[in-house]
């Protein structure tokens, strides 16, 4: 019963996403109010079925309803509830119901604290949200019911993926699609402006606050899942330039050129046709990833040939999105208008290079993700394109827009002088100079590209302390009190500082772990001790324990230090039996320092195992570095010209409008 | 300088930029692509001599042996035609199994040894990794051609 009115569900959703996908805009263009207001009410209840269908389907889990083909796929009764809850989006037709669910709560938000936008735009808003929904619910419901029953019904489950049942799986993908999605609300904003064929400065104060949300999830989603390969796919890497991790990373650089644009377009009325551009960018690649991740299509081009249903489909509504989308905007593009000019050296200048640079990344990712599906698909031969070539890509690419990034926040807007920015900078040049060969040298060797980029991580992050300083320096001649003058501050600026300031921990993180980190392959029978520089790692053997689900065999690994006790290791191998599957847990001593990783390989004779020890120097920046960038754009939304609550500033952007339109 | 000018060099300055950053992206993706061949080709000396490429197909059931040091393994990978031996030291990855599909990458040796860097098992108990497949089903129609001439 409670799967039926799941499916019942969802069916209602989409008949009320075409409601709230068509019927408004057609009031607004007929002007008839009696359409028009049908699109917060058809949204939200689109939103209570989808709901509805979300929950249905996640209590057939906790309830272990096996007659549900879905849930026997995905999940077993002995799996642990947490894991059985976030079992809903461990296969292909629960990630879409997430998808789709997250879409609706986006939408929800927008109905319920977009109150300062005009009536017309805001009804647009809503309404091309509406038309992002029907196509994945049409999705959902012709091609991927996650409410199939299965008769005769399954004794039990076949179980969740056992690389998929760790913490990790609860938060990693609600969070990247809270930010994958969030960027369908940045391009609704564009398209609603396209439409209403105005795009000024206010449409990008309305605009930024949603961006930066969404971007915030992403960044937070990226790394909840780096981190999470680092421990569990048990061989300590933390980014392999996977498919389907650069589906989310490309959104995330075309997201992040999108929130540097709205700065320029909402303090300049500069570069208006590109932000809506990077708008309709984000959201395309966003649905690009889900493609990719979705299809079938990185699994083989074959495998989509054999069930092209699905993979059609979403190529299909590909098309009709970006195509639409760029074809309104070829049309109405030249109304919006080009905006303010600018000189050569300005701020406006140097965040249109960050721009380029982070468009041409997202580029280069791009083309080496998109190449082998090409070659494959046109039955040129199978063709992998190997991580040197996005590392060294991508560093090059990168590395003049991070130089970049200490000189454009000192920039003043519209003309800016080369020689006064150098001036304020050349502490942080010598800073950055020295550590770049101090640092190397400390950690033992000094090649070309930790120099480069330990001087790029300390440039980054001391020009955002100089940035501060300098900030202060200018108030001075009002308050000569240190507090007050910091207190003084916009919390938006804070946000940035904070930001960058990450970026460059991040980078730091990156070359540190990239350049220093070692790895030894060893055979260690009991008691054996493996000596890593000044570490002492002592194997006690392994013991076999039992978990909920699973049964393991976990090595003990005394770590010392010249004698002295470090911490104890205990990696396992373990053996799931539902799917006969066999999981490597690695333990890692983590440290602001150092990461100390341990494996288990496989058991030899006697006791013995084969071993895999790394020692990982700085590796927790990387993921320190994404959670400082996240937590400067929560500061950045908390500044009081966002606040999207706030009654005034709707009371005041309301009038505002009202003068521009009278 | 007046305005036009500044603005043209820019421009410029912008071209060439482009212009090296295309050339060095190409030369980079060109010298990263790595090739796929089936034990059969590897065999008809269809495969690289030097260079890195990768092969695929199934781990010949009793064909995994590991040498007494405990890290380096043989094992041979057949696509049901033809057979290759592969060298490899590490630890394996966990879905690394006899009658499974495999890809390795990895170059030739001086005696056609294949010696791997990577083993790679990506793929869950039922999936089979995309090249160790396409090798299989290259191998079947290769045979049916045969039969049916």
């Amino acid at each position: 019963m409670i799967p039926e009115i799941g499916q019942f569900s969802l069916i209602l959703a989409f008949c009320f996403a075409i409601v709230q996908g068509t019927l408004p805009l057609v009031g607004v263009w007929k002007n008839n109010a009696a359409l028009s207001n049908l699109a917060v009410p058809a949204a939200r209840t689109q939103f209570a079925f989808v709901a509805i269908a979300f929950i249905c389907l996640d209590y057939s889990f906790y309830a272990n309803d096996f007659s549900v083909l879905y849930v026997a796929s995905n999940s077993n009764s002995h799996l642990p509830l947490a894991y059985r809850l976030a079992a809903l989006w461990g296969g292909h037709e629960g990630s879409m119901i997430l998808w789709v669910s997250i879409l609706a709560l986006w939408t929800m938000a927008v109905t319920l604290f977009a109150k300062s936008l005009p009536e017309t735009f805001r009804i647009r808003l809503i309404s091309v949200m509406g038309m992002v929904s029907i196509g994945f619910l049409a999705f959902i419901i012709f091609t991927s019911n996650p409410f199939e029953r299965l008769i005769p019904a399954a004794l039990d489950g076949r179980d969740l993926n056992p690389l998929l049942q760790d913490p990790g799986m609860v938060f990693h993908p609600p969070v990247l699609y809270m930010g994958y999605v969030g960027f369908s609300v940045a391009f609704a904003f564009a398209i609603a402006a396209l439409l209403d064929g105005r795009l000024d400065i206010t449409w990008a104060r309305w605009t930024r606050p949603w961006t930066t949300v969404a971007w915030v999830f992403l960044t937070l989603g990226i790394a909840f899942g780096s981190k999470w390969a680092y421990y569990e796919l048990g061989w300590g890497g933390w980014w392999f330039w996977d498919a389907v991790e650069n589906a989310s990373f490309m959104p995330w650089l075309v997201g992040t050129a999108l929130i540097h644009s709205l700065a320029v377009t909402e303090k300049r009325d500069a570069f208006k046709v590109w932000t809506v551009l990077l708008s309709i960018c984000a959201f395309s690649l966003s649905l690009l990833g889900t493609f990719l991740v979705r299809s079938g299509v990185l699994t083989s081009v074959h495998a989509f040939a054999t069930d092209p249903r699905r993979g059609v489909f979403i190529l299909m509504y590909l098309v009709v999105v970006i195509g639409g989308a760029l074809i309104l905007f070829a049309w109405r593009a030249p109304k919006v208008g080009l905006g303010e000019k600018f000189d050569v050296v300005s701020r406006e200048s140097m965040l249109l290079t960050n721009n380029v640079v982070l468009v041409a990344a997202a580029g280069s990712v791009l083309l080496g993700t998109m190449y082998p599906l090409l070659m494959d698909a046109l039955g040129a031969g199978k063709i992998s394109v190997g991580p040197p070539y996005f590392d060294a890509v991508f560093v090059a690419i990168m590395a003049p827009g991070l130089f970049l990034m200490g000189l454009g926040p000192l920039a003043k807007w519209r003309k800016a002088s080369l020689p006064e920015i150098g001036m304020r900078l050349r502490v942080a040049a010598v800073i950055s100079l020295v550590s770049a060969l101090l640092v190397p040298l400390l950690m033992g060797k000094l090649t070309l590209m930790t120099a480069v980029g330990v001087f790029l991580g300390i440039w980054v992050a001391s020009t955002t302390l100089i940035l501060l300083v300098n900030r202060i320096k200018t108030r001075k001649i009002a308050t000569p009190d240190l507090v007050e003058n910091l207190k003084g501050i916009p919390l938006a600026f804070y946000g940035m500082l904070l930001a960058h300031f990450g970026i460059g921990v991040f980078i730091l993180g990156v070359t540190l772990v990239k350049g220093y980190e070692s790895e030894q392959d060893l055979r260690m029978d009991k008691n054996d001790v493996a000596k890593i520089g000044n570490l002492e790692f002592r194997f006690d053997g392994t013991q076999e324990i039992a978990g909920p689900n699973y049964m393991s065999s976990q090595g003990t690994f005394t770590v010392t230090s010249n004698g002295k006790p470090v911490t104890v290791l205990q990696p396992e191998k373990r053996f799931y039996p539902v799917q006969g599957s066999v999981m490597t847990e690695a333990d890692i001593g983590p440290g602001v320092i150092k990461d100390l990783y341990v494996s288990l390989g496989e058991p030899l004779e006697n006791g013995a195992w084969s071993v895999r020890i790394y020692i990982k120097p700085f590796v927790q920046w990387i993921w320190a570095g994404a959670i400082l960038m996240a937590l400067g754009g929560i500061l950045a939304l908390t500044d009081k010209r966002y606040r999207i609550l706030n009654k005034k500033a709707a009371k005041e952007a309301q009038d505002a409008l009202e003068v521009f339109e009278a | 300088m007046k305005a036009r000018h500044k603005r043209f060099g820019l421009i410029a300055v912008g071209l060439i930029l482009l212009v090296i950053a295309t050339v060095l992206i190409t030369k980079s993706f060109k010298s990263n692509l790595v090739f796929f061949f089936t034990p059969t080709q590897v065999e008809k000396g269809e495969a690289p001599k030097s260079g890195s490429f990768r092969i695929g197909g199934l781990v010949e059931n009793g064909s995994l042996k590991r040498l007494p040091d405990g890290l380096h393994v043989q094992f041979k990978v057949t696509d049901t035609a033809k057979t290759m031996l592969v060298e490899y030291k590490g630890i394996l990855p966990d879905l690394f199994k006899e009658g499974k599909g495999v890809v390795a990458e990895g170059k030739l040796n001086a005696i056609g040894v294949f010696e791997a860097d990577q083993v790679l098992a990506k793929h869950d108990e039922n999936y089979m990794p995309p090249e160790a497949a396409a090798a299989l089903k290259a191998a079947k129609d290769a045979k049916a051609k045969e039969d049916t001439k």
